[in-house]
């Protein structure tokens, strides 16, 4: 059931691109439609799995029997979690992205195939397809910047196409060589990533090969110091790119460093426990920091990400269960506030205002204007800094709770990043919104702004809804995440495998 | 010797013999006068019937002989790598169909199909005499084939660059070929192994080894053999180019890894880190690590579509070559697999790129500029292609590099020791993304200038190309298809 949510959408594209060149109407609904049945499936299908902490395989055939990598799509509680953010963000994103009058089916296709490939990585359970899903991802994302974004796009664009290439080679350097050690020692070859999971590497060989994977995935996923794609791609794409970027895109990376790196080396992942979450904690406070002195107000959101990013791996660095269920909730959390925050600084203000300099936002009393894009970044705003209430409090509350156990010091860091969340979301809130500095006589804009459309009204309250709904009841996901983290699979790196 | 078992072995090599002389005659006798478009069209329905002879000939001896002692082996691979030229044959014929480039067909068609017959009894010979007689054929028709163009200076500089360092290392593979007479008293690859069998490592081998390689080097177009590459691409008419980067790549490689495990058993050292042995392993993989960084560095800076593909030819010769130093049954098979579909991709590359040239008149990037609009059928082709070029999954190129990199590291399974290699190559791959997204930047994302008008892509030449690409693609996604026949 499950993996039709990848085949919808890549029927979609394929409808897409048989579709007439103007019709920009007919793209939409028909992308729209694509991206809402991808929901549904995801929705049934999480529902219909009864017990969420088994892998349970949704098909499984030969695909190349010499390397022994499968056609192998299954799901466990975390993947479940993750396709349904994916889901959801699918459909926000096309609601904000209704009023792409250039090339408009073009624009659809690329989104519907990299939705297609992210939902392919969070359903493969074959290390080699996940690989391919991964990759399949880097094209669509370059497009979509290089052709509908904005500011320095190409050069963004590419950043982020390059990025994402040698941080999935990285990964395929160690995939490689992960399948030959396993091979040797168990005598048939194998991808699967059950199979792969249960071999012991040697510990020498898990020494290096993990910060290898686990920075190549990392990568994507805004690991300190390789963040610097981050802000750059997610200030030159178009709304809907910046809220896949951070919603979904960043999660791809963090779900490889979870699932392949962490699970097939355990005990790589303990040797450098320290270090990665040394980095988290860096990137943390470094992005905070970061953002509370931009002058632009989507590169303030494109360093929250990095920041917020900085929690999913601190809470994977902790490798006790309670960090671990906060690292997943909180890419589920990230993933829906941070489309939230990006839908309203690139769709709501950008497409209107045209700039996003505060220092013209200020004079623009746009809290007035647009009451609705204010108060939405409100809400949004506080869901990030992580008010009870909303999904990013239960996620980072957890977190910090794992990571307490393990390094304390370290955790007390990350309070400060906390803090200065806090800071660069009011500023931005104050400066973009509700700022009291005078207006000039003559105000820039002669013609009223647009009104926000009934999409991205659509669009804002159900992304707020989840994030509340999360937030108020948090067993609804944790059901989903706790039972997997006490599965087999995970049984080595919680418990300790050799070391 | 029994004449009609040989000539049942070598009738797909005669049936296209005869069809060269056909397409010759035809040319010469009927279509005197007619339009080039003409001559053409009807030249290559004749050379590809021939093709299909050959085909169904080299279907009907399935099986496995070797009447003449080396000279001519017949079994399933041989038989299907000839298959596999045919095709590519076929293609870089229904890629040149279209073609303004030349007004004597008959020659041009001709010469394709000898190259071809050469390039078939390469991969049959396991015999010294033999390879070097093929290699010949084959070498003299693709030095012609480059300087086709007449209309253009640089299409004789380039065939004349071309012919006169193929000499030189022609030269260089007669002279190690004789060392290795003079060692074992034969010229059967068997025989010299046997005959080597113990020796060591003697001067005269290594000497023997070394102008071996340099004479190989220079057919794949491995760093340090490699100054002909981007001349002869950039100035041969397009599917001459193809060609030479294509079928002549499979024969070549085939040939390669035959001569130095086969002849050379015994003799390999060791590449591995730290281990290092002296032998023909180590060379190669000091020709295959300058080939992959030289190649894809220098290809960053090109501007013209078809340098840049030459030098993605020399890094792609680097991967290529790790398949052969491995020396595994895995890594053969891996080998074979690679330049086959590299083969087939890079033939569709070129054949956009002829489309390309004669719409717009050149072939620098910035004639690429809005290629989606203009053709969109044509600029997916292209993507296809560059984004296997590039490996990325799921296209044949990436499922390629994955085998021949497993085989390499699988190689040396307890220590990793080839390990270095593979990062190497698979980091430098990385770099190559760069390049291939450079060209597909102009034809995706940047627009063609004002008023420019819809390609018109000629029928047959789009139907070669959306062929080669749902086979790029179907490889990619099934390799199994290919891979029973390696």
């Amino acid at each position: 059931m499950l993996a039709w949510t990848i085949y919808i959408s890549f029927i979609g594209v394929l409808v897409l691109m048989l579709l007439p060149r103007e019709a920009a109407r007919a793209a939409r609904i028909i992308a729209l439609l694509t991206a809402i049945a991808g929901c549904a499936v995801a929705f049934v299908g999480a529902m219909q799995q009864a017990n969420p902490g088994e892998v349970i395989t949704i098909v499984k055939v030969p695909w190349i029997p010499s390397l022994g990598a499968n056609y192998f799509l299954a799901a466990d509680g975390i993947s479940l979690v993750l396709v349904v953010l994916t889901g959801l963000a699918a459909i926000a994103g096309i609601l904000f992205s209704w009023n792409i009058e250039k090339r408009t089916k073009e624009f659809f296709a690329y989104y519907l195939a990299l939705i297609g490939g992210v939902y392919g990585v969070f359903l493969s359970f074959d290390v080699l397809l996940l690989f391919v899903f991964y990759e399949l991802t880097i094209i669509p994302k370059y497009f979509l910047i290089a052709r509908w974004g904005s500011t320095r796009k190409e050069y963004g664009a590419m950043k982020l196409a390059l990025y994402s290439f040698v941080g999935s080679h990285l990964v395929l350097i160690g995939l490689i060589a992960a399948w030959v050690v396993a091979r040797a020692q168990t005598g048939h070859a194998t991808l699967d990533l059950m199979e792969l999971s249960k071999v012991s590497f040697p510990l020498g060989f898990q020494h290096w090969v993990f910060p290898l994977v686990f920075v190549g995935f990392g990568i994507l996923a805004g690991l300190w110091p390789f963040h610097t794609w981050a802000p750059t791609g997610h200030v030159a794409a178009p709304t809907a790119g910046s809220m896949l970027l951070a919603g979904v895109v960043m999660k791809l990376g963090a779900y490889g460093c979870l699932r392949v790196a962490m699970v097939l080396f355990p005990d790589g992942a303990r040797m450098w426990q320290g270090e990665i979450a040394a980095l988290a904690v860096i990137g943390i406070i470094y992005g905070a920091g970061v953002a509370l002195v931009q002058k632009d107000f989507k590169f303030v959101i494109g360093y929250s990400s990095v920041s917020h990013m900085g929690f999913v791996l601190l809470g994977l660095a902790t490798l006790n269960t309670i960090g671990l269920s906060g690292a997943v909730l909180q890419m589920f959390s990230h993933g829906i506030i941070a489309g939230l925050l990006f839908a309203v600084v690139g769709r709501m203000v950008y497409d209107r205002t045209h700039t996003r300099d505060f220092n013209d936002l200020q004079t623009m009393q746009l809290g007035k204007l647009l009451p609705f894009a204010g108060v939405t970044f409100v809400l949004a705003g506080v869901a990030s800094m992580g008010l009870p209430g909303f999904s990013g409090f239960v996620a980072e509350l957890q977190v910090l709770m794992g990571a307490w156990k393990v390094f304390p010091k370290t955790t007390m860091l990350a309070g400060v990043g906390i803090v200065a969340g806090v800071a660069y979301t009011l500023r931005a809130v104050q400066k973009a919104f509700y700022s009291d500095a005078v207006v000039p006589e003559k105000s820039g804009h002669d013609h009223p702004l647009e009104p926000i459309s009934m999409p991205e009204r659509i669009g804002a309250v159900m992304l707020i809804t989840a994030s509340l709904v999360i937030g108020l009841f948090p067993g609804l996901l944790l059901n989903w995440i706790q039972p997997c983290l006490n599965s087999p699979l995970f049984e080595r790196l919680l418990k300790g495998g050799l070391l | 010797m029994n004449y009609l078992e040989v000539l049942r072995a070598a009738a797909p090599e005669t049936a296209l013999a005869i069809t060269v002389l056909m397409v010759l005659s035809v040319d010469l006798i009927a279509l005197r006068g007619e339009s080039i478009a003409r001559r053409f069209g009807i030249g290559a329905l004749v050379s590809i019937i021939g093709c299909l002879m050959a085909v169904m000939f080299t279907f009907t001896h399935y099986g496995q002989t070797d009447p003449l002692h080396g000279l001519l082996v017949v079994d399933p691979l041989t038989n299907f790598l000839k298959l596999v030229l045919l095709a590519l044959t076929v293609f870089t014929v229904l890629i040149s169909a279209s073609g303004k480039f030349t007004e004597h067909v008959g020659e041009y068609l001709a010469l394709v199909l000898l190259a071809t017959i050469g390039l078939m009894f390469l991969v049959s010979a396991e015999d010294l005499l033999m390879i070097f007689i093929s290699l010949e054929l084959a070498s003299l028709s693709l030095y012609i084939l480059t300087a086709f163009n007449k209309h253009n200076a640089r299409s004789s500089e380039a065939a004349l660059k071309y012919f006169l360092f193929g000499g030189m290392s022609a030269a260089f593979l007669l002279f190690g070929f004789s060392l290795l007479y003079g060692l074992s008293g034969s010229t059967h690859l068997p025989e010299i192994a046997a005959a080597l069998k113990g020796r060591g490592l003697d001067p005269l081998l290594l000497v023997a080894i070394v102008t071996t390689v340099i004479g190989f080097g220079f057919k794949v177009a491995a760093v340090p053999f490699h100054l002909w590459a981007p001349d002869a691409y950039e100035g041969a008419p397009t599917p001459s180019a193809a060609f030479i980067a294509s079928g002549s790549k499979v024969a070549s490689f085939y040939i390669l890894a035959k001569i130095m495990t086969m002849g050379f058993a015994g003799a390999e050292g060791s590449a591995v880190w730290h281990g290092y042995v002296s032998g023909w392993t180590p060379l190669i993989a000091v020709v295959a690590a300058l080939s992959m960084v030289l190649g894809n560095l220098t290809a960053i800076v090109q501007s013209s579509v078809k340098r840049l593909l030459a030098y993605s030819a020399i890094a792609h010769a680097g991967y290529m070559l790790l398949g052969v130093l491995a020396n595994t049954p895995s890594s053969r098979t891996a080998l074979l697999f690679y330049v086959i579909t590299y083969a087939l991709t890079v033939l569709g590359a070129f054949g956009v790129v002829t489309v390309v040239e004669e719409a717009t008149g050149g072939d620098a990037l910035a004639n690429f500029a809005g290629l989606s609009r203009r053709a969109p059928g044509l600029s997916l082709c292209l993507l296809v292609f560059l984004l296997s070029l590039a490996g990325i999954p799921p296209l044949a190129g990436f499922i390629g590099k994955f085998f021949v990199f497993s085989a390499v590291v699988g190689a040396d399974a307890d220590q990793l020791g080839l390990l270095w290699l593979v990062i190497l190559a698979i980091l430098m791959s990385a770099v190559s993304f760069y390049y291939y997204l450079r060209v597909l930047k102009q034809a995706y994302v940047l627009d063609a200038a004002e008023n420019a008008p819809a390609i018109k892509v000629p029928a047959v030449t789009m139907f070669a190309l959306v062929l080669l690409a749902v086979l790029v693609i179907l490889l990619g996604c099934a390799p199994g298809l290919l891979l029973r026949h390696l």
